[in-house]
């Protein structure tokens, strides 16, 4: 009897069944090859079904009983509270994880072991665009309307995003936009198969979309394109992101993005429709100027007066599977489930009474995920360390030393389901249970509840985070308040979102089940949730939507005579994320590459399919070159999927935005060589 | 470094305003400006001019002492204070002379008029209210004439055709935008121009402006005579120095400053249209601002040098669009040893581009009728990257669409990595999915799939 569930890789969430056996259907959306393929790691041998623990650093792992591994942890913990105190320990949590379990990981980390230090991978991922979002709209929900409503815009402008080879199944929205006569306009520095489907492709230099969108709105502004009726209406702030925008006329925008005023012209008057759609993504988004990049799209939708309208609006894709309920429910270090603030004292004693402890014992807010890396060990910051649902050896900028830092503690905990990187340098291994073994609940990309059930049992001798967090809790001293029944933590996590921005209290595990279509926020069993945002109001105090003036700031590593090319990080069609799953199955072909233009790999003498060291000041890694005429000549890119001499962020640096503490995956100086024979 | 004070609210003033507070909240700063008014984009002055836009504003920090419409009248430099035409004196630690420049007025017969200020009719288009005025004007005129046939000139034509008004441009030199153009760009741009209505006159100066009381016309030196109700001088810009002459400061064109734009005084600086770098005074927006960003660097004690602009030249105007920068005009028959000049022109079309290359860097290019590679061109100009070993790649934008002829190691289905070999294995739709599952994502590819199919199937039958 096939079980309908969710694929476990990115925000998409697309319907699929699953058997008993492990056959994968796709439902109504299609799957694409890593959905079809994710049943393989179900069974396979490199699946992790024992703990494991570690004798001493730089020893071997040894297999052991989930008493001892269990007892590791909590020694591990102790000792670290005795030196430093609770902040002695950290949490790194994951948007992969279900809503159940982001919930349940902030709940012990703020309940149990009474830290502060808690993030998460996500703020890799949603944390610019999510902070841009917060700020102009009051709330934070990447799409503020259905994924079907992109099928009737007008024109629909994509932000460094490449969905037909991250998200596949998304491109047909796209499609039938395109069908009804719609326009695609992808501003990418690399001409990807979303792009060399569109309308229009815009390649700037990378890091510069932010004078790109200011540019594109003194075009409107100058071509009389703005929606004055709605900025008086509908927002506040526009005089002063009108000042800023006339800083960018189309010749200075055209010489630091290299986009020709003839494509920014006939961009904005594309997008200046009634129906227009601008969505952004990691592409704008992983900058230390990434809150400004993505506010800057926003100006441009606002003054365009798209947000709030039918088949209009700004978003932003969301990557991860559980990226949008991942950033809602509190494992963010500033943050408490139902997307409130921890600094907050309504927020506090709301969600300390559903908890049942003293608001003055929640802590407050904590590191960021890079800062809480890079603060680990020697650091001087935490000596503990659990980490479920992210592999940051690989995922992590300036990843070299980040894997210093990490291999610097004395306790590394983590919970994985294949032994990762993170993992293999772990002093405690926790296996843990996969999306097709136990049930719960994720929020997709538009801010829809969606209900994983669990199809098969998981192998003998794993457990599922909740039964593991259950098992810490206990152990710690706390016996109640963490149940591994999803069931139970998702009825909790409704209660103590009520009421908050992200309020999931009306809905319910049989709701979903029944096959209602939820979007949050959903008070009551009887609302009906809401699909569609900001149609008469935004979620500010007075209203209205917030225009924020932003400038193009200085690059935070321009190029040199040593490191002559920009480096973009980014992804592929057959894997996902760290790559920690999807290397591990056998289908998913291919392996790590650097493309580079045609015309620059001739200048170095470097053909197809060699292999060449790509550095910068972190380090160099080694790759297969792929050459193209589908890239800038001055730049070129490299996945991030790959780990040991092919990782990507063996090469990345750690600038962080000063609002998101977003690092800037997106663009640094490197250099590539050939490899002497 | 306490206190700044800054001459002049213009783009260059303002700007440098702004890149101090940026890198300093607690500087002290203090603005002068001789316009009475909030300082304002010139760029944008020709939209003004056209009616398109009316605040041109530019957004400026807080905290800032900003005293609008009070000119600076003197400067002791041993006291080091400011003495401005309200009377008040400022005392600073560094000075800025951001003065930037005026209109040029040709010394040409009948341009005064009784009251010795410019004849009624004849303008200068320089600010905000020359706009405003010639805008004014322009409502109760027929024929324009404009004295000056560079970007200034072109950009005034264009903002008095919107008005409606038959446009006359006269040039002393043989074509248009001269300093920026070779002679064929400069007759494709004039042809360009004519084909909107608009009069060309060139090779012949300006020698007498007609009319008594109004303007009736412009007189030229070969005895021409152009007819016109409205006269825009759009002859040039010339720095304005006077201030740091009084000073005793070195001027020679400009404002002479060394690469931390510093003047012979060590706590004078100049920036912008009235600074004169390495021998170049500036007239554009471009290198004002990287000036101010070097001298704000240089201020807050963070250590900066200019070292000089490469100048690019935009024009939009009637429809008409130019990109010009560096050396344009090297001359073909020169047979320099790795000078490669590439000429592309289309005069059907009035399109002409040319690129100048030196030893593998780009020297100079002109775009005429057809920016649509400025992009790519300006960036290889600018940072003087390697260029495509197909030139004509920055001629021409790419051509978007296929043969249509699908290879068979051509990714079909994206979501599944199906090439096109994979599908014309197959014979149906169903053993498609089966075999390969293309189709089963987002869809989009099934009506390619089908194609290949049917191909397959021909290609069987035959």
């Amino acid at each position: 009897m096939p079980v309908s569930t969710h694929c476990p890789y990115c925000a998409l969430q697309c319907a699929m069944t699953l058997t008993p056996t492990a056959e994968v259907g796709a439902g109504e959306g299609g799957l694409c090859r890593k959905g079809w393929t994710s049943a393989d790691l179900l069974r396979s041998p490199q699946r992790l079904t024992q703990p494991a623990v570690r004798d001493r650093k730089g020893g071997p792992l040894r297999e052991t009983s989930w008493d001892e591994a269990l007892s590791r942890v909590v020694e591990g913990v102790r000792r670290a509270q005795q030196s430093t105190g609770p902040d002695g320990v950290a949490v790194f949590g994951g948007g992969g994880l279900t809503n159940e379990k982001a919930y349940a990981l902030g709940k012990f980390a703020r309940v149990v072991l009474r830290t502060s230090q808690i993030d998460y991978n996500g703020r890799f991922c949603m944390s610019s665009a999510a902070a841009a979002g917060n700020r102009a709209f009051g709330l934070d929900r990447g799409l503020p309307f259905p994924l079907s409503d992109l099928s009737g815009a007008q024109t629909v402008l994509l932000v460094g995003s490449n969905p037909a080879e991250t998200m596949p199944p998304f491109v047909q929205y796209l499609q039938r936009m395109r069908e009804a006569g719609g326009d695609l306009i992808v501003i990418d520095p690399r001409r990807t198969p979303t792009a060399d489907a569109a309308s229009l492709h815009l390649a700037p230099q990378p890091g510069t979309d932010l004078a790109l969108a200011n540019g594109m709105l003194f075009v409107a502004l100058e071509e009389g394109l703005v929606d004055k009726a709605y900025i008086s209406e509908r927002t506040t702030g526009f005089d002063e992101v009108q000042a800023a925008a006339s800083a960018w006329w189309p010749a200075r925008v055209e010489r630091l993005t290299g986009v020709s005023e003839p494509d920014l012209r006939a961009a904005v008057r594309l997008l200046a429709v009634p129906r227009g759609m601008v969505l952004t993504a990691r592409g704008a988004e992983q900058h230390a100027h990434g809150v400004a990049t993505a506010t800057a799209w926003l100006n441009l939708a606002l003054a365009l007066g798209l947000p709030g309208r039918p088949h209009a609006g700004w978003g932003t894709l969301t990557g991860q599977g559980n990226g949008q309920g991942g950033r809602e429910h509190g494992q963010k270090a500033d943050q408490l489930p139902g997307y409130r603030s921890i600094s907050d004292p309504v927020a506090r004693a709301h969600v300390a009474g559903v908890w049942g402890i003293d608001p003055a014992e929640l802590p407050g807010p904590g590191r960021s995920a890079y800062e809480l890396l890079d603060a680990l060990g020697d650091g001087g910051g935490p000596s503990a360390l659990l980490v479920f649902g992210s592999n940051p050896v690989v995922s992590a900028p300036n990843a070299r030393h980040v894997a210093q830092r990490l291999a610097s503690l004395d306790s590394l905990v983590v919970s994985d389901l294949v032994l990762s990187e993170t993992a293999a340098i772990a002093d405690v291994v926790l296996p843990t249970a996969q999306w097709a073994e136990e049930s719960g609940t994720t929020t997709n990309l538009e801010g829809r509840v969606l209900l994983r059930r669990k199809a098969i049992d998981p192998p003998l001798g794993v457990r599922t985070d909740l039964e593991i967090l259950h098992g810490l809790a206990t152990r710690l001293g706390v016996e109640s308040g963490f149940s591994p029944d999803p069931a139970l933590v998702f009825e909790e996590l409704g209660r103590a979102s009520a009421g908050g921005v992200a309020d999931y209290a009306g809905i319910t595990q049989q709701r979903l089940a029944a096959g209602e279509v939820l979007h949050w926020p959903c008070p009551a069993a009887n609302h009906p949730g809401t699909p569609r945002l900001f149609q008469e109001q935004f979620a500010t105090a007075d209203g209205r939507a917030r225009f924020v003036a932003v400038d193009q700031p200085e690059e935070v590593e321009p190029v040199s005579a040593d490191y002559p090319l920009r480096l973009t990080t980014g992804r592929v069609a057959m894997q996902y994320q760290s790559g920690a799953q999807t290397r591990r199955i056998a289908a998913l072909e291919g392996d790590a590459f650097v493309e580079l233009h045609e015309d620059l790999a001739q200048r170095l003498g470097i053909t197809e399919g060699e292999r060449v060291k790509v550095s910068t000041a972190r380090g160099e890694i080694w790759l297969a070159a792929k050459v193209t005429d589908a890239i800038r000549p001055d730049t070129v890119f490299v996945p991030f999927h790959w780990s040991g001499k092919k990782r990507a962020n063996t090469l990345t640096g750690d600038w962080l935005d000063p609002i998101s503490r977003m690092p800037a995956f997106k663009a640094c100086a490197a250099r590539i060589e050939k490899v002497s024979a | 470094m306490k206190r700044v004070v800054v001459v002049g609210n213009g783009m260059a003033g303002a700007r440098v305003v702004d890149e101090l507070r940026r890198r300093d909240p607690h500087l002290e700063i203090t603005v002068f400006g001789a316009e009475n008014r909030p300082a304002y984009n010139r760029i944008l002055l020709s939209d003004v001019l056209a009616g398109k836009r009316e605040d041109v504003t530019l957004g400026g920090v807080d905290g800032v002492q900003r005293h609008l419409g009070v000119p600076v009248v003197s400067i002791d430099r041993s006291a080091q204070l400011v003495t401005a035409s309200d009377g008040s004196r400022t005392p600073y630690d560094a000075l800025v002379l951001a003065t930037g420049s005026e209109a040029v007025v040709p010394p040409v017969q009948g341009i005064a008029g009784p009251s010795g200020l410019l004849l009624d009719g004849v303008f200068v288009f320089r600010t905000v209210e020359d706009c405003n005025a010639i805008a004014a004007r322009a409502k109760r005129s027929t024929t324009a004439v404009v004295v000056g046939g560079g970007l200034l000139g072109l950009e005034a034509a264009r903002g008095l055709l919107q008005h409606g008004l038959k446009v006359e441009i006269v040039h002393g030199a043989g074509h248009l935008m001269d300093v920026q153009l070779d002679p064929a760009g400069g007759t494709i741009l004039r042809r360009a121009v004519e084909a909107l209505g608009v009069g060309v006159h060139l090779g012949s100066f300006a020698s007498r402006v007609d009319g008594t009381r109004h303007v009736t016309g412009v007189g030229l030196a070969d005895g021409r005579h152009v007819s016109g109700d409205l006269v825009v001088l759009a002859c040039g810009v010339r720095p304005q120095v006077g201030l740091a002459r009084s000073m005793g400061l070195a001027v020679e064109r400009g404002v002479v400053v060394d690469d931390e734009l510093r003047t012979d005084d060590d706590r004078v600086f100049a920036i912008g249209e009235c600074a004169q770098h390495r021998g170049s005074v500036y007239g554009l927006v471009a290198p004002a601002w990287e000036q101010a960003a070097v001298l704000a660097d240089v201020l807050t004690g963070r250590g900066g040098r200019y070292t000089g602009s490469r100048l690019v030249t935009r024009l939009k105007a009637m429809d008409l669009d130019v990109a010009a920068m560096g050396d344009t005009n090297p001359g073909l028959e020169d047979d320099v040893a790795g000078q490669e000049v590439v000429v592309w022109a289309d005069p059907a079309r009035n399109t002409y581009k040319k690129l100048v290359v030196r030893d593998g860097v780009l020297t100079g290019a002109l775009l005429v009728g057809d920016v649509s590679t400025s992009g790519l061109v300006t960036q290889a100009f600018d940072r003087g990257t390697p260029l495509p070993t197909d030139r004509s790649a920055l001629l021409f934008a790419p051509r978007r669409g296929g043969s249509g002829v699908v290879a068979d190691e051509d990714t079909v289905c994206t979501c599944n990595a199906v090439t096109a070999g994979e599908i014309r294995t197959c014979h149906s739709l169903p053993e498609v999915v089966l075999k390969t599952r293309a189709t089963t994502g987002c869809g989009t590819c099934t009506s390619v799939v089908k194609t290949l199919l049917s191909k397959a199937v021909e290609r069987t039958v035959a």
